[in-house]
């Protein structure tokens, strides 16, 4: 365990783009442990980007970016990730166990090259950790049935156990309710504000007014980090990251 | 069929042609449940087709033509593996030109070598008829090599096959195991060439585990029924051209390809039916 006092994810003047096109300038953010940071932006201002760099698949063309005080693919063992759209054929066949079990790989402590390759199959100890992820996410039924015969709910749940299933420190969710109804996606949300309890959680999201009622805190990136707050989103904040032709509507949770 | 069984019980070289169909098939269901999941039988298709270069290059020089054939078959999973990684913007080009570059190199060695034209034919269309006995061994060893890579890191296959992004961030080296499991394809083409030559190989390797994907949900239930089938489709094949005195290979392939229209068209009608079925029972809970 690292000391509260030393950010589990921290970048400092990071920069990068793509081609010729800055996408993320001069970033400055400390992730504490036990956090639920809610990330949220305009489409295309670079919140994909940043997460790619926290998780190791992209280096960042200026400042640096460490995961536990060290460059990220070192930690990877203790992240887990939840992508925003399934990355698959829906008619792979594989069933949602086996999905699950892929969580598994690449927990050596030693996260080095030679570690993954270790031959062997999944061990009993796998196996039991991802039947206890599926029950975390109330979908211990599905173990047996073929991912591309999940509705977009319950594969959305079978993706947030596969990254449950390595007993990640922190979890990263990439847009995890783009693709489900709204009663769909308070549960999600319901079933992270249990699993905050026990890891740091950073979701991006676009719809800021709906988690705002969940996280504990927001970072606004539209090519910078244009607010970086706890306070209570207010209209010229909203105004600063989207423009002016947002109509802001109040929810009342 | 009767004479058949017979001529197979008198006839070695039915026997020999009979166990060399049977080795074949571990190859062509392991191996191809990954190449048919993954998606990547063109690749599979550059590599078959540009081992005529290095079989025509070791009958030159006069090696033995199977171990040319592998040694052509890793070098070009390599480099063709190292292209869709590198220039991906212009794959199917760069692919393609292996497949035809190889198989130039390889007419022309085989036009230089002294005596050797005939038998130009029975590489591209292979002949089960003439495996030698240590052809059998050396395609024992290739199977033997090749299911225990595959027992050794299905886990790893099994990522890379199916979510190559979220394996990478799971730490596996993914460049590392697409391009053994290039070279498993290529060991795999030289098994089936000597069934049915390297132009019918394509279908051997992706056929069998396509009928099998009909049926299964799994990687591991799919490579065993796959190697069912194609021990069942060289076996059927191998009797349906004895008796007219039909070239096997061809056969072969015209069976497994008519398989393949059957059970796609009743493994539809069978999900179909079970899709109707669950509308009935759904609305009746309604």
């Amino acid at each position: 365990m690292t000391l509260k006092t030393e950010p589990v994810i921290s970048l400092r003047g990071v920069s990068f783009s793509y081609h010729t096109l800055p996408v993320l300038e001069q970033i400055d953010l400390d992730i504490m442990e036990g956090e639920f940071l809610g990330i949220v932006g305009p489409n295309a201002g670079g919140k994909s980007t940043l997460l790619k760099l926290m998780l190791g698949e992209l280096e960042p063309h200026q400042g640096r970016v460490e995961v536990f005080a060290q460059r990220p693919h070192k930690n990877r063992n203790r992240i887990g990730y939840v992508p925003q759209y399934p990355n698959f054929s829906k008619s792979f066949p594989i069933t949602v166990e086996q999905v699950v079990l892929m969580g598994r790989l690449g927990l050596h402590p030693q996260q080095s090259w030679l570690s993954q390759l270790i031959p062997g199959r999944y061990t009993a100890a796998d196996y039991e950790a991802a039947q206890k992820a599926l029950h975390e996410v109330e979908a211990g039924s599905l173990a047996q049935r073929q991912i591309g015969s999940l509705s977009g709910g319950q594969l959305q749940r079978v993706l947030l156990a596969r990254a449950l299933a390595g007993t990640p420190e922190v979890l990263i969710l990439d847009e995890p309710t783009a693709n489900i109804d709204q009663r769909l996606e308070g549960d999600i949300f319901d079933l992270l504000r249990q699993f905050n309890q026990r890891m740091t959680i950073l979701v991006v999201s676009h719809d800021i007014a709906f988690i705002s009622s969940y996280v504990t805190r927001v970072a606004c990136i539209n090519r910078t980090l244009v607010c970086h707050n706890t306070d209570k989103i207010d209209g010229s904040m909203i105004q600063a990251l989207y423009g002016e032709d947002v109509r802001m509507v109040h929810h009342h949770h | 069929m009767e004479t058949f069984y017979s001529a197979l019980i008198e006839y070695t070289f039915l026997q020999s042609a009979l166990i060399a169909g049977l080795l074949a098939s571990i190859g062509c269901g392991v191996v191809g449940t990954y190449v048919v999941v993954k998606r990547i039988a063109f690749i599979a298709g550059g590599v078959a087709h540009s081992v005529l270069g290095g079989m025509g290059a070791a009958l030159y020089y006069g090696f033995d033509p199977l171990s040319g054939a592998l040694a052509a078959a890793i070098f070009s999973a390599l480099l063709i593996g190292s292209v869709r990684l590198h220039w991906q913007a212009q794959e199917d080009t760069l692919i393609s030109a292996l497949w035809a570059i190889g198989m130039a190199i390889g007419i022309l060695f085989i036009s230089k070598t002294p005596g050797y034209q005939s038998d130009l034919m029975s590489f591209l269309f292979g002949d089960i008829l003439l495996v030698p006995q240590q052809s059998l061994w050396f395609m024992a060893i290739l199977d033997v090599l090749l299911l225990l890579v595959v027992a050794a890191y299905h886990r790893q296959f099994q990522a890379v096959v199916f979510d190559e992004e979220y394996a990478k961030l799971r730490g596996v080296p993914v460049t590392f195991f697409y391009l053994l499991l290039l070279v498993l394809i290529a060991i795999t083409v030289v098994l089936l060439i000597q069934v049915v030559g390297l132009i019918l190989v394509l279908a051997l390797l992706t056929l069998p585990a396509a009928i099998a994907g009909h049926y299964v949900n799994s990687l591991g239930k799919m490579m065993v029924i796959a190697t069912a089938v194609g021990a069942m489709l060289s076996s059927g094949g191998l009797a349906l051209a004895y008796q007219p005195d039909l070239p096997p290979g061809p056969t072969i392939i015209l069976l497994a390809g008519s398989s393949y229209l059957l059970s796609a068209f009743f493994s539809r009608i069978a999900s179909d039916r079970r899709a109707r079925k669950t509308t009935q029972y759904s609305s009746r809970d309604l």
